[in-house]
């Protein structure tokens, strides 16, 4: 592990450049130029270097040991080349975990998204306390993860939980929470979305409220209805902010791990039920790498996720990019 | 000043050098400040989880040393505690000079004794292998001989069960009376289908919890001296693996995994009539069922096949401390006999000296929720009818809890005996790996 304490990374950008001027200028005018032209690299590297450190590091670090066989407790690991990565594409439980993150990843982004930006017209109309309604929706997202995924694991409990309960009284079947793949899926959608559809909502709103009145006055004036509106208007004009929300939610949610760690009925299991049935990804990750101290293999897995989220989001890119333009013609 | 804060700077460069090249506080332990017994002041780090009854030890011993102060480190969940162990065991800094290591979390480390002072040659001379059970002292030894940590206590097993539930059965079901249903884990199991048949309710809360105590009782266990994986060429793993299902199958089990919320709540219900039973089982049993149920648990002190032991843990004086010495004086200390039986005054942590387990506190000590029995004399003879320990490979405690646990779990909920146990066979070699 003392490979961790890197080497100081390299020191700020340094003072004098030795200008290569040919005038002979004084101390002075090169400080000054100086000045100019590498304060602003000094001022946002704090940045730069801390990302180094904290995230650019760690990401070329994870690289390196996904090349051993290197498990948790050794001095050092066997370099295997990529083994690992050829052990994970044989892997059923990897592809299983995968299937895992993307449905659950579907079931959650995909109507938060769609509730999110329909909330926000609803909030965006003329209603009475309209600072509480928006309040209201934010509520979700103060409360505790770690609460929310012991709450929601209760109210989906198969035998004695709230949702079954009532469902029997309505006189349907109970169903399996825990061991229904599918079943699982949606109770973790549902707790992701109740958490985070308001958060989308707000800022979704906030990009509504920076439309321009008088675009949608002029369609008023034309006679488009609200939906003719909506659709041509204002959705295409929250493109940039449609991309930004469903870029962080593909990233949050393909890496999904609190919600499934907590739902599982067995408290601090990462298998994400008895039939791996709910394991993500990352659950699978950790528990490679901190379970079965197999910090090589995990570290490909991590890396095999990293790949697939930036799939995913260039995908999400193109997508969001053609549904949201179709009101205008391409620039 | 300028000179100062140079100095200082090179020192530091200097050290960061110095650390990462000698692997940052490894083994200078031994051989750097070991031979400086207690001259000098020393700061010891104790980390516990859970509670282990130290706090008051910890007043008496630092009045006795003058020179030791011990920093107490206490973590509430198991869990969380262990990983963090390991992870500061493989960095190589940052774990306590004392370090408390549950029974469970043995297969992790123990093949790796390096990671570890060998308490048999650091420890005080004067304390031995005669102070603990034997199967206590044997599973903490590694196979190259190293001891890596002194007993704390132990969970030895017996049999919690509803008398109210067995008489409403039309079943024996006062302590005495319900031994031979305990006898042998076939009478168990037959019991069992005379329960449900009279009943329609579960006998068990799960199959793994049966299965894992069969399991323990094994000579061999998944791993072989080897570290071979031999859960398929084992065939009693496979006998144990069918009869628990078998017996699930027929309605046994009442498919509530160990420790869920909604085990909690079978607790209340009644879901299940019987309970493997460790000696800290009686309070979650106490807890979850709650003040309604009093008088209506039993214990008893049987249990099918012999004995067995859930839970307990060790104190461990990993490498990388700079006191081992010092470090291995108090965990000697901590485990004698006269300080766990304060301890198990304290917060009920069953003991596991022999010198202990005769101890008048605790042979005298009554449970009023389990209808006074006398649960301390109950299970320091349960503790005696464990067998040797069974040797604990790399894997095993992974293996038993991500490979078997699921795979019955799976069979509860509707899945074939066969397939379960290949889910088992396959997850186990993933993990061995």
């Amino acid at each position: 592990m003392s490979e961790t304490i890197t080497k100081p990374v390299s020191p700020p950008a340094s003072r004098d450049p030795a200008p290569r001027n040919r005038q002979k200028l004084s101390l002075r005018q090169k400080l000054s130029i100086a000045d100019v032209r590498y304060s602003p690299y000094l001022f946002i590297s704090p940045f730069f270097i801390l990302f180094a450190i904290t995230g650019l590091f760690p990401l070329l670090f994870t690289a390196y040991i996904s090349l051993f066989d290197w498990e948790l407790l050794d001095d050092t690991g066997k370099f295997i080349g990529l083994e690992n990565y050829a052990t994970l594409l044989g892997d059923d439980q990897f592809w299983n975990a995968l299937v895992n993150t993307v449905s659950i990843f579907l079931l959650s982004s995909v109507p938060q998204v769609i509730i999110a930006v329909l909330l926000a017209a609803l909030l965006n109309t003329n209603l009475r306390a309209s600072t509480g309604w928006r309040v209201g929706v934010l509520v979700p997202y103060v409360a505790s993860l770690v609460a929310v995924g012991i709450i929601f694991g209760n109210l989906f409990g198969v035998q004695y939980g709230l949702v079954n309960s009532v469902l029997e009284t309505f006189g349907l079947d109970r169903i399996n929470w825990q061991n229904d793949r599918l079943a699982s899926h949606v109770a973790i959608a549902v707790m992701v979305n109740w958490r985070w559809t308001g958060y989308n909502t707000l800022i979704v709103l906030a990009a509504m409220q920076a439309i321009p009145r008088d675009l949608i006055e002029a369609a008023v004036v034309d006679g488009a209805n609200a939906v003719r509106r909506f659709v041509s208007i204002v959705l295409p004009l929250l493109r940039p902010t449609l991309i930004f929300v469903i870029i962080t939610s593909t990233i949050g949610g393909l890496q999904i791990f609190t919600e499934p760690r907590l739902f599982t009925e067995l408290p601090g299991s990462s298998n994400g039920g008895a039939e791996n049935q709910f394991q993500t990804v990352t659950l699978y990750m950790y528990q490679s790498g901190f379970q079965y101290q197999d910090l090589g293999y995990a570290s490909a897995i991590a890396w095999a996720l990293f790949l697939v989220i930036i799939v995913f989001a260039l995908i999400n890119f193109l997508l969001t990019r053609r549904i949201a333009s179709s009101g205008e013609a391409d620039r | 000043m300028r000179q100062q804060l140079q100095r200082a700077f090179f020192g530091a460069i200097a050290l960061v050098t110095a650390c990462s090249l000698s692997g940052c506080g490894g083994d200078e332990g031994a051989g750097g400040s070991g031979g400086t017994t207690s001259s000098g002041p020393v700061e010891l780090t104790l980390s516990t989880f859970g509670e282990f009854g130290y706090e008051d030890l910890i007043k008496e011993y630092m009045a006795q040393h003058s020179n030791i102060t011990i920093k107490h480190d206490k973590v509430g969940q198991g869990g969380p505690y262990h990983e963090a162990l390991l992870t500061k065991l493989a960095g190589g800094s940052g774990a306590a000079d004392v370090s408390a290591l549950e029974e469970g979390h043995l297969s992790d480390v123990l093949s790796k004794p390096q990671l570890f002072n060998n308490l048999e040659q650091i420890g005080p001379k004067d304390v031995n292998k005669e102070r603990w059970l034997d199967w206590k002292y044997d599973a903490a030894k590694a196979k190259d001989g190293t001891l890596i940590g002194y007993g704390t206590d132990i969970g030895p097993l017996a049999m919690c069960y509803r008398k109210d539930l067995l008489q409403a059965a039309g079943m024996p079901f006062e302590p005495e009376a319900v031994k031979p249903l305990f006898a042998t884990w076939d009478s168990y199991f037959a019991a069992g289908d005379q329960y449900v048949a009279k009943t329609g309710k579960a006998w068990f809360d799960s199959d793994s919890q049966i299965f894992n105590a069969m399991q323990n009782q094994l000579k061999v266990g998944y791993i072989d001296k080897e570290d071979k994986l031999v859960i398929e060429s084992n065939p009693d793993i496979k006998k144990n693996f069918d009869k628990v299902t078998a017996a699930g199958g027929r309605g046994q089990t009442a498919k509530l995994a160990a420790f869920s919320n909604e085990w909690n709540s079978g607790f209340k219900t009644g879901a299940f009539a019987t309970k493997t039973c460790p000696g800290w089982m009686l309070g979650v049993i106490k807890e979850q069922s709650g003040p309604e149920l009093s008088g209506k648990w039993a214990v008893t002190d049987a249990f099918p096949d012999g004995g067995g032991n859930w839970g307990g843990s060790y104190l461990t004086v990993p490498k990388q401390s700079k006191h081992p010495k010092e470090a291995a004086e108090l965990a000697a200390w901590l485990t004698a006999p006269e300080q766990q039986i304060k301890a198990f005054k304290a917060k009920g942590t069953f003991p596991s000296q022999v010198k202990a387990l005769e101890a008048g506190e605790l042979l005298s000590a009554t449970n009023p929720y389990f209808g006074g029995v006398k649960d301390g004399e109950l299970f320091a003879k349960m503790a005696r009818k464990v067998g040797p320990a069974q040797y604990k490979g790399p894997g095993d405690g992974q293996i038993q809890e991500n490979a078997m646990s699921p795979a019955l779990q799976a069979v509860e909920q509707g899945k074939s005996a066969a397939e379960g146990w290949q889910q088992a066979v396959d997850a186990a070699k993933r993990i061995a790996k």
